[in-house]
């Protein structure tokens, strides 16, 4: 009995210096943010239940999914947050970026745009989307799980993946700040994806 | 083996403590200007009021000018009281522009919000304009010092307040409180759901 005592401050000691040496390594190891050439890190999103997100998406009925996933050629993936400042100014531009998209025949199979609530529940998520009248699908990240993954950026920040045929992907855009407008966005984004050669 | 001990149980809990972090997302309109505090302790102050109580009445300068008292919503509107603790800090950098695009929640409730730090009236100038305009008025607890965050015994040890909300309805009697951890923003549908339980 007296030696089990004994062994609690040891058992501790070793979860605690295992807690701490996971800590270090997800605020130091993989949370880097993605740079161009870069493939995403792990991360998992809930499917939408709503209908036309998922339509839109073109993601099965339920469960995970992967940003790759996602059927397009290229993902502009927006990390935002209800509570910042610039994230709600530039509102307007960014779904003004979708409409511009889907009013193209050429482009809209082909581009789409998710937005990521670094540290939202999902109330807050629906709070910024019904205010802003976001058109495109918004997730929740509440406990800024994806958020760490991409290494705690500022928001807005923008992501740009490139998704290949065989089902590969690289990022070509990686970049925090503000949006400078929405043509000249996707003009650029068409550009460095390549997918202006291809068009 | 009782040196040994000790120091093994002082590893844990600073192990512990420092597994226990948290994250926060920050906006880039604050650009590189927000000052880290590093992990704070949780909470720092015991509270001096309870739900039920009459909210200590209280008279403060306003950023844009002039005087607010709590007293003048007193029969008129249901009053949240967000007290943040420090202007260019993390969380609190990015705690009030969420509620400044909620107004509608606040009308629909009829409530006002007043925000509360204990920063004096420039810093507070400074920090706010960096929000875009903000619907509501930002009030200074500076002197004497926190005077207002102690009276609702929301006062730190170091001088900042608590991530603190009250509802005060329109009688003046405290209806809730959130004294939350100061390392965390607290969730907005909280806020909102004891909004919506108050007589309109």
């Amino acid at each position: 009995m007296y030696d089990t005592v004994k062994k609690i401050p040891i058992t501790l000691a070793t979860i605690a210096i295992f807690l701490t040496l996971l800590h270090y390594s997800l605020a130091f190891g993989s949370n880097v943010t993605p740079v161009k050439g870069d493939v995403l890190p792990e991360i998992k999103i809930t499917v939408p239940q709503n209908a036309t997100d998922r339509s839109y998406l073109g993601l099965e009925r339920s469960g995970f999914f992967k940003i790759p996933q996602i059927k397009a050629t290229i993902v502009i993936i927006e990390i935002f947050s209800m509570y910042c400042p610039y994230c709600q100014k530039e509102a307007p531009e960014v779904n003004r970026l979708y409409s511009i998209i889907e009013g193209n025949a050429d482009l809209k199979d082909k581009i789409k745009l998710i937005g990521i609530g670094a540290g939202n529940s999902s109330f807050e998520v629906e709070v910024y989307k019904k205010k802003y009248n976001v058109p495109f699908p918004l997730f929740p990240d509440e406990n800024f799980s994806i958020h760490k993954c991409i290494g705690e950026v500022r928001t807005p920040y923008f992501l740009g993946v490139k998704i290949n045929d065989d089902g590969t992907h690289r990022i070509f855009y990686s970049q925090l700040g503000k949006f400078k407008g929405a043509e000249p966005f996707l003009e650029f984004m068409l550009q460095i994806s390549g997918l202006k050669q291809e068009k | 083996m009782k040196k040994h001990a000790k120091f093994i149980v002082t590893l844990s809990v600073i192990s512990i403590f420092l597994y226990s972090a948290t994250a926060f997302c920050l906006s880039d309109a604050f650009k590189n200007n927000i000052y880290n505090t590093g992990l704070l302790k949780p909470t720092d102050s015991v509270l001096k009021v309870k739900v039920g109580d009459i909210a200590p009445d209280f008279s403060l300068p306003v950023v844009s000018g002039g005087k607010i008292s709590l007293g003048k919503y007193r029969g008129k509107k249901n009053v949240v009281l967000s007290f943040v603790p420090a202007a260019w800090t993390p969380v609190c950098s990015d705690q009030w522009p969420g509620y400044n695009i909620v107004e509608d929640i606040f009308d629909k409730n009829d409530a006002i919000l007043l925000g509360i730090t204990v920063d004096n009236i420039p810093t507070l100038f400074a920090w706010t304009n960096q929000m875009g305009k903000l619907w509501f008025p930002v009030l200074s607890d500076f002197w004497p010092h926190g005077a207002v965050a102690d009276r609702f015994g929301v006062l730190r040890s170091d001088g900042l307040s608590e991530r603190a909300i009250f509802v005060i309805d329109k009688e003046g009697i405290i209806r809730y409180i959130g004294v939350g951890d100061i390392n965390k923003r607290p969730r907005l549908e909280v806020l909102v759901n004891e909004l919506e339980r108050l007589e309109k």
